[in-house]
């Protein structure tokens, strides 16, 4: 695959969020409003293009049986620096997004495209793959709690939309909220997807390489 | 084939055979008819609803249940399920929706009540039979968390006034008592005063309670024979259907007389709620929170044992089941209640258990006929 199709797949036909539904828990916990969930992305984006950079290139002299140990300690490094960083520059943002920052080390995304990914590509394609999610990521962080914001207080990014707004709508503040919808933009998505799929004449399927299968961290005894 | 012809038997169009699991009898009632049999039981608690708060009570009525068929036609439709809306079972939805709610709701909270009840609580699941959990509940749980503020907010009933201390406090003042007394002349309208509110009799112990500030005399003051009476009639401030004890149970026992509901889950969580409410009341000297006329009567449980935990869909079958579904609704009632933040715990106890249903039918599903019963000394 082109460099640009590895870069554009993560935006919608591999969406992290919508599509492979990974890191869940920075994705339903932070994105109260959208300010919060474009700082989540942006972050889990850094440690994501360090980590499938370094992994990448260090993919031939790291021992298979111990990657994932490897894998935990390169993207920890990132995660510490991006933390730090928060903390000196936004520590507003620090604050809010709380213990998830750190949490990035075990967001399933950065580790998914480290094992799935970068160990098996070249630096330029890991970089490419590691941008495109980091983007997908981003915009369905920012989304999410776009709507979420916007449906509680009226607001988008702090700015008043709608005038004399007065009632908070605090469920879709609440993390059930949050479940309802990502739901929702989830099912949006699929018959996005379907009506395109349709207008050609196809059935649409969700692609088969995104399913368990192509996923090799449980089966270590072929190793 | 010229023999075949003569010893031609002749078949049934098998394109007209119906084959189809247990159970093959049928005993002629339809999901329509058992909604109507619903609706009815449901009237007379409307009635007095709308005797006690008015023309408002009426209106918030008519908003729920217009809205829930509207969005039930929408949504069926949009799924490809072209005559679901036809059944009736929106017109319950809207109904129960409309009686779980104070008679000053605002048309706009009535509508978002409705459409997550319709939509998020049945349609996404696959519309009637496949909800897991009790549609109304669902929009009322919304609500309550949406609004908690709104939700908790009610409104007198028309024939209130200075004796019934414990039901209100804003009444207190007596330009507003004047007020109220002033539009009487407007018999169906005068509950619609924005700004007069009214506690709860159970927002009235419970916040007392937690707080740690219950006397012995306000316990002994709402449990006396006139308030009592008020209860059971409905002359207390409450959601729109959920005041009238007396109305409840007529419904009630109307549709287990219809043989529509079975008795043993309203039985089972009612008893449980008793007794543990008479517990509670005993344990604590001087007693603290009433006992268990007190708590039978007030709140949402009347509404909730009998037509809301008796919901066919998302409720047990067995009888064992039954039993266990209400004695566990009854003990999450009284925990919410007694202890929880809200004053109200029905409708959580409710789908709590809803949650729990299918565990519950796999453990009490009933021996085939035709297997013994293995001992567990054999084993």
């Amino acid at each position: 695959m082109s460099l640009g199709k590895e870069f554009s797949k993560g935006i919608w036909k591999e969406n992290p969020v919508l599509v492979l539904l990974l890191g869940m828990c920075p994705v339903l916990a932070v994105t109260g409003d959208a300010y919060n969930g474009l700082g989540m992305g942006i972050a889990s984006t850094c440690v994501l293009l360090g980590s499938n950079t370094v992994v990448s290139s260090c993919k031939s002299f790291i021992p298979k049986k111990v990657r994932i140990p490897c894998y935990i300690i390169i993207i920890a490094t990132f995660v510490t620096m991006v933390g730090l960083v928060l903390k000196a520059y936004l520590p507003a943002l620090d604050k809010a997004l709380g213990i998830f920052i750190p949490l990035i080390v075990v967001n399933c995304i950065v580790l998914g495209r480290a094992e799935a990914f970068a160990a098996k590509s070249t630096i330029a394609n890991s970089i490419a793959d590691a941008l495109g999610m980091g983007l997908g990521f981003t915009l369905a962080l920012v989304v999410l709690g776009g709507i979420r914001e916007f449906l509680t207080n009226g607001t988008l990014f702090t700015i008043q939309f709608v005038p004399g707004w007065n009632v908070s709508f605090l469920l879709s503040n609440s993390p059930a909220g949050a479940f309802i919808v990502l739901g929702l933009l989830i099912a949006g998505m699929n018959w996005l997807n379907m009506m395109k799929a349709k207008k050609q004449g196809k059935v649409f399927e969700p692609p088969k390489h995104l399913d368990c299968r192509q996923c090799n961290i449980c089966n270590m005894e072929d190793i | 084939m010229a023999e075949g012809k003569k010893t031609d038997i002749k078949l049934p169009d098998p394109s007209k055979l119906i084959v189809s699991s247990s159970p093959h009898l049928h005993n002629g009632s339809s999901v329509r008819k058992i909604m109507w049999l619903v609706i009815l039981a449901l009237m007379p608690s409307c009635i007095m609803g709308v005797y006690y708060f008015g023309f408002a009570a009426f209106r918030v009525l008519a908003v729920c249940v217009i809205s829930s068929l509207i969005f039930e036609y929408i949504f069926a439709r949009m799924m490809g399920r072209n005559n679901d809306w036809k059944d009736g079972s929106a017109i319950i939805t809207g109904l129960l929706m409309g009686m779980l709610l104070s008679a000053g709701m605002p048309w706009w909270v009535c509508v978002i009540g409705c459409f997550i009840a319709i939509v998020f609580g049945k349609q996404v699941y696959g519309g009637i039979g496949f909800n897991p959990f009790n549609p109304a509940c669902v929009g009322r749980i919304a609500l309550i968390i949406a609004f908690p503020k709104m939700m908790t907010t009610w409104v007198p009933t028309r024939f209130m006034d200075k004796s019934f201390f414990v039901f209100d406090k804003s009444l207190l003042s007596p330009e507003k008592i004047e007020q109220i007394k002033g539009m009487s002349h407007l018999p169906f309208f005068h509950s619609v005063i924005d700004g007069v509110t009214c506690a709860t009799p159970l927002g009235v112990v419970q916040t007392p309670f937690k707080l740690g500030t219950a006397t012995e005399q306000l316990v002994g003051t709402v449990t006396d024979w006139q308030h009592v009476w008020q209860y059971a009639i409905g002359n207390i401030g409450g959601c729109i259907g959920e005041t009238s004890a007396i109305a409840l149970i007529i419904g009630g026992i109307f549709l287990i007389a219809m043989k529509v509901i079975k008795w043993y889950i309203p039985v089972s969580y009612i008893g449980t709620v008793a007794v543990f409410s008479t517990i509670v009341h005993f344990s604590m000297s001087p007693p603290a929170l009433p006992g268990m006329v007190y708590q039978v009567l007030t709140g949402g449980l009347l509404i909730g044992a009998f037509f809301m935990a008796t919901d066919m869909v998302t409720t047990p079958m067995t009888c064992k089941g039954g039993i266990i579904f209400g004695v566990g609704c009854g003990i999450i009632t009284c925990v919410i209640r007694n202890w929880g933040g809200y004053p109200e715990g029905v409708m959580f106890s409710i789908v709590l258990m809803n949650a729990l249903t299918p565990l519950i039918d796999r453990v009490t599903a009933n021996r085939p006929f035709g297997k013994k019963q293995t001992s567990k000394t054999e084993a």
